[in-house]
């Protein structure tokens, strides 16, 4: 008996579904081993992580919290990835819009009308991450610089430019010495709908279905397919390819820099620490869970949050620490990508002594 | 006593005579949904080359795949030398003394040759002795008059190069048997011919070869006996002696074969194509088109005759707006398009037919239907605004799957899935769809079998007979003499020569793209008729 691989001749449809399926249940088995470790019942922690996380309204309201920015992020994500741009970066672009929104909430709101600040807010936010994003971009287009390291790296400045600021000089005054900024006027406050929950689930839904339709019903979208699959072809059928990819990028990061001006007019409602956890690098996880689909993204962003949630929830109840929720998104990841070769290939059992089987005569 | 043991000896060796060397009894290798082979047998003798022909996707190449280990039969036994082998990998059969030549050769590009033939061998010590190697390297190059710099790296090889490496690299690992996958494909007719001596050679030693080709005229010159398969199935075995290019032709397809093509008579209009004093540099930035100046006109098909690597691809992208020009002028249609975008240059009326027809004509990861729209998707009525209007793309393509005959089980079906023919009928159908003014088309019959061949060949003779202008970049000769108006050779980026096809001498181009220019080359002309008179 010999196992092989062997490249499928097509690619199987019912893979596509199976396997992230099938992926999912294996690294539920492996977080099983790991609370097993810990000496608790891995069947009764999941259901508690599954009240904790869908059971309730509160918590419920808590998982859409962390879904929002999870779903904006690993659209702009996914964008990127479609065009083989590995931008790495969506925690740096998120925290940027978050910084720059909170610029134009702290000081530019005197002399903007109350109606239009919170537009503006969002808008500048959007900018700031494209602009974060651009800068990648731009060196890889232009100069071929690699795109993951600038992007990765680009992430600590953002993070710790904006530590600088709400530790100096963006610094409530009035804050008991705690590091953030002061609060927002009201206008700049993005509406709740639910809890904690804010409008930007409309937001991130809104940009999920026009994303979806980009990609499958637009002339950009094409071009953009066909650069992702091909830059050499595309330059062929005289697209214009760094052009595309550079505009593409900007809308990635301006997709991760409203996820921060989300998180800070709609949650925090100051510039303070905390403003992602890690929200930009399980975009990644999120975004090739859903196959680079813009509408899988929602509901993926939706589970994985839901571990997150859940996570905490069982640190309340079964005095398991809430870093099991991180531990289980890094053992989602790894079947995944695991997985991922069975969509293309399939395992093949052979038996030692093929059997000579032709009829003479049929040929 | 010593009559009888020599007796024994002489009937052994007669015994060996008639054991083959390979013997592959009712192969069957089956994919999803496609049957490759279908209990092949195959017998190969030692000191003998057996060809192997058959069209595209006849199952040539997966039934050596077989046998030098990198697929698995589903049914079916091999034997190596009268014994019965078990391949389950290329280590496999490199043991039992069998070395393939791939289309696509395997060498590293930044290695040097010596390094590139001991690649992977695990006889070698962890530090090889180079000494050693070269010496016995050399010796074999001198022996088969493979001649190539030992410590050349591989990029710097020119595509006949590099195959030698390959031979080379085989011979250096003993190999008995040789396996070679349309080894002519990339040779001049003279580096042919040199190929044909060394496989000569080899089999007077008792090495033995199997040649896959899909051109009649090879089987003639290199094989004793030839094996033709069919749809997966063998079609017949024959001595080469037995047969004739037009008997092997129809048991290949299966049908008579039209080798005449029919054209319009020869009557160009104005020029559609004016190029020059072009120059122009390659992907390493050395030269590769020098003061390159011709024309091309309505209703005239201007043969680029030449060996792979001498500039062609290169002339091909820098006419349709992919590659700088370093000096020098394009006009289409008496329009400057020197250096203009792509999407200039294809708005003016220029439809190409890339070189590369996997990675740059065709997108393997994407429909056959989202291929075929990739040139028309910016206009109506396959789009509206920004909108693309699928229902439009698919009956578009539906369209031309019909008119073009591609063989694909649906639009939806994903390139990479389809065969080399049917890729270039994919590529072909768009671009004449999309070509008003000129056709670029480089070698688009290269790989092809005779039924997808004749078709493309047909396609472009179309288009002339339509008013178009075409230039048809191939290497073979005859193709080039039975579809072309005018043929003009190049040769390290320079035209050689410009001659009619009509009164062209196949050896004269020959000459030619081997550097012998025009002049020199009439001067040899010459010398002989005076010589002979």
């Amino acid at each position: 008996m010999k196992i092989l691989f062997e490249k499928r001749k097509s690619t199987s449809v019912p893979a596509l579904f199976l396997v992230p399926l099938f992926s999912f249940m294996v690294s539920l088995m492996l977080t099983g081993l790991v609370l097993i470790i810990f000496g608790t019942n891995p069947f009764s922690t999941f259901s508690a992580m599954a009240k904790g996380a869908f059971g309730s309204s509160n918590g419920f309201s808590e998982t859409l919290v962390k879904a929002i920015p999870l779903m904006l992020t690993g659209l702009g994500v996914a964008i990127a990835f479609r065009l083989k741009f590995w931008n790495i970066g969506a925690e740096g672009q998120l925290t940027l819009g978050g910084v720059a929104a909170a610029w134009v909430a702290l000081f530019l709101s005197p002399s903007i009308p109350s109606a239009l600040l919170l537009p503006a807010v969002l808008l500048v936010g959007c900018l700031a991450g494209a602009l974060w994003a651009g800068i990648p971009a731009f060196l890889k287009t232009r100069l071929k610089v690699d795109e993951t390291l600038v992007t990765l790296m680009l992430n600590y400045v953002a993070v710790l430019f904006s530590e600088y600021l709400y530790y100096g000089p963006w610094r409530d005054p009035k804050g008991y010495g705690f590091p953030g900024s002061a609060p927002f006027p009201d206008e700049a406050w993005l509406p709740r709908i639910m809890g904690r929950a804010h409008i930007g689930i409309y937001f991130a839904v809104v940009a999920a279905l026009i994303l979806w339709v980009v990609f499958k019903r637009t002339r950009w979208g094409f071009e953009l397919s066909i650069i992702g699959a091909s830059q050499k072809a595309a330059r062929y059928q005289g697209i214009a390819v760094e052009r595309n990819i550079f505009l593409a990028i900007l809308l990635s990061g301006a997709l991760s820099g409203l996820a921060g001006a989300s998180e800070v007019t709609g949650i925090s409602h100051r510039l303070q620490q905390g403003l992602s956890l890690g929200y930009g690098y399980t975009a990644i996880i999120v975004a090739w869970m859903s196959q680079l689909n813009p509408l899988a993204i929602p509901f993926v962003s939706l589970l994985l949050a839901g571990i997150l949630t859940g996570g905490d929830q069982v640190q309340l109840m079964m005095g398991l620490p809430s870093a099991m929720g991180i531990v289980m998104q890094g053992l989602i990841l790894f079947p995944m990508l695991a997985g991922s070769l069975f969509t293309e290939y399939r395992i093949k059992f052979i038996r030692k002594q093929p059997k000579a089987a032709c009829v003479e005569g049929e040929a | 006593m010593f009559v009888k043991n020599l007796l024994d000896k002489a009937y052994k060796m007669e015994k060996d005579k008639r054991v083959p060397v390979v013997e592959m009894r009712s192969v069957t290798k089956t994919f999803p949904g496609v049957v490759a082979n279908e209990c092949v047998d195959l017998a190969l003798y030692a000191g003998e080359v057996l060809a192997l022909l058959g069209e595209n996707g006849a199952g040539k190449s997966t039934l050596m795949n077989v046998l030098c280990g990198l697929y698995r039969p589903d049914e079916g036994e091999i034997f190596i030398r009268g014994r019965k082998a078990e391949i389950n990998s290329p280590r496999d059969s490199q043991r039992l003394g069998i070395g393939m030549v791939h289309q696509n050769f395997k060498l590293v590009d930044s290695m040097t040759v010596l390094e590139n033939i001991i690649l992977g061998m695990k006889d070698q010590g962890f530090i090889p002795d180079m000494k050693k190697v070269r010496a016995e390297v050399t010796s074999l190059s001198e022996k088969y008059n493979l001649s190539v710099n030992p410590d050349a790296s591989i990029w710097q090889l020119s595509v006949g190069e590099q195959q030698r490496v390959e031979i080379l690299k085989l011979l250096y690992r003993k190999a008995e048997i040789l396996i070679l996958d349309e080894p002519t494909a990339v040779l001049t007719p003279q580096e042919s011919q040199e190929l044909s001596k060394v496989i000569h050679l080899m089999r007077t030693e008792g090495k033995s070869a199997i040649f896959i080709t899909h051109k009649m005229e090879e089987v003639m010159t290199f094989s004793d006996r030839v094996m033709v398969l069919r749809k997966g199935k063998v079609a017949a075995e024959l001595s080469t002696s037995s047969t004739s290019p037009r008997d092997l032709a129809k048991l290949m397809v299966g049908r008579e074969v039209l080798f005449e093509l029919e054209k319009k008579p020869f009557q160009p209009g104005e020029a559609v194509l004016r190029l020059e004093k072009v120059c122009a540099l390659d992907d390493r930035g050395l030269p590769a088109l020098k003061d390159v100046s011709f024309e091309i006109r309505k209703g005239e098909i201007v043969g680029i005759a030449g060996v792979a690597g001498n500039g062609q691809r290169e002339l091909a992208e820098t006419i349709t707006g992919l590659r700088r020009l370093t000096a020098g002028s394009v006009r289409i249609q008496q329009k400057d398009v020197t250096n203009a975008k792509p999407l200039t240059i294809i708005k003016a009326g220029v439809a190409h037919i890339p070189q590369d027809r996997s990675s740059v004509g065709a997108v393997g990861d994407m429909s056959v239907a989202s291929n075929l729209a990739m040139k028309d998707y910016r206009k109506k009525p396959l789009s509206v605004g920004i909108f693309l209007i699928p229902q439009r793309i698919l009956s578009m393509a539906k369209k031309l799957i019909d008119t073009f005959r591609i063989a694909t089980p649906s639009p939806e079906t994903h390139v990479k899935f389809l065969s080399g023919g049917n890729i270039q009928k994919t590529i072909l159908a768009r671009e004449i769809g999309s070509c008003k003014n000129l056709l670029v088309a480089v070698y688009p019959s290269r790989g092809l079998d005779i039924g997808a061949t004749e078709s493309v060949r047909k396609q472009l003779v179309e288009q002339r007979d339509k008013g178009l202008g075409v230039l048809f970049i191939s290497e073979d000769i005859d193709e080039l003499i039975q579809v072309a108006d005018t043929i003009l050779v190049m040769f390290e980026g320079k035209i050689m020569g410009n001659v009619p096809a009509a009164s062209a001498d196949p050896e004269k181009i020959g000459l030619m793209m081997a550097g012998v220019s025009q002049t020199e080359n009439e001067g040899i002309d010459i010398s002989q008729g005076v010589m002979t008179s």
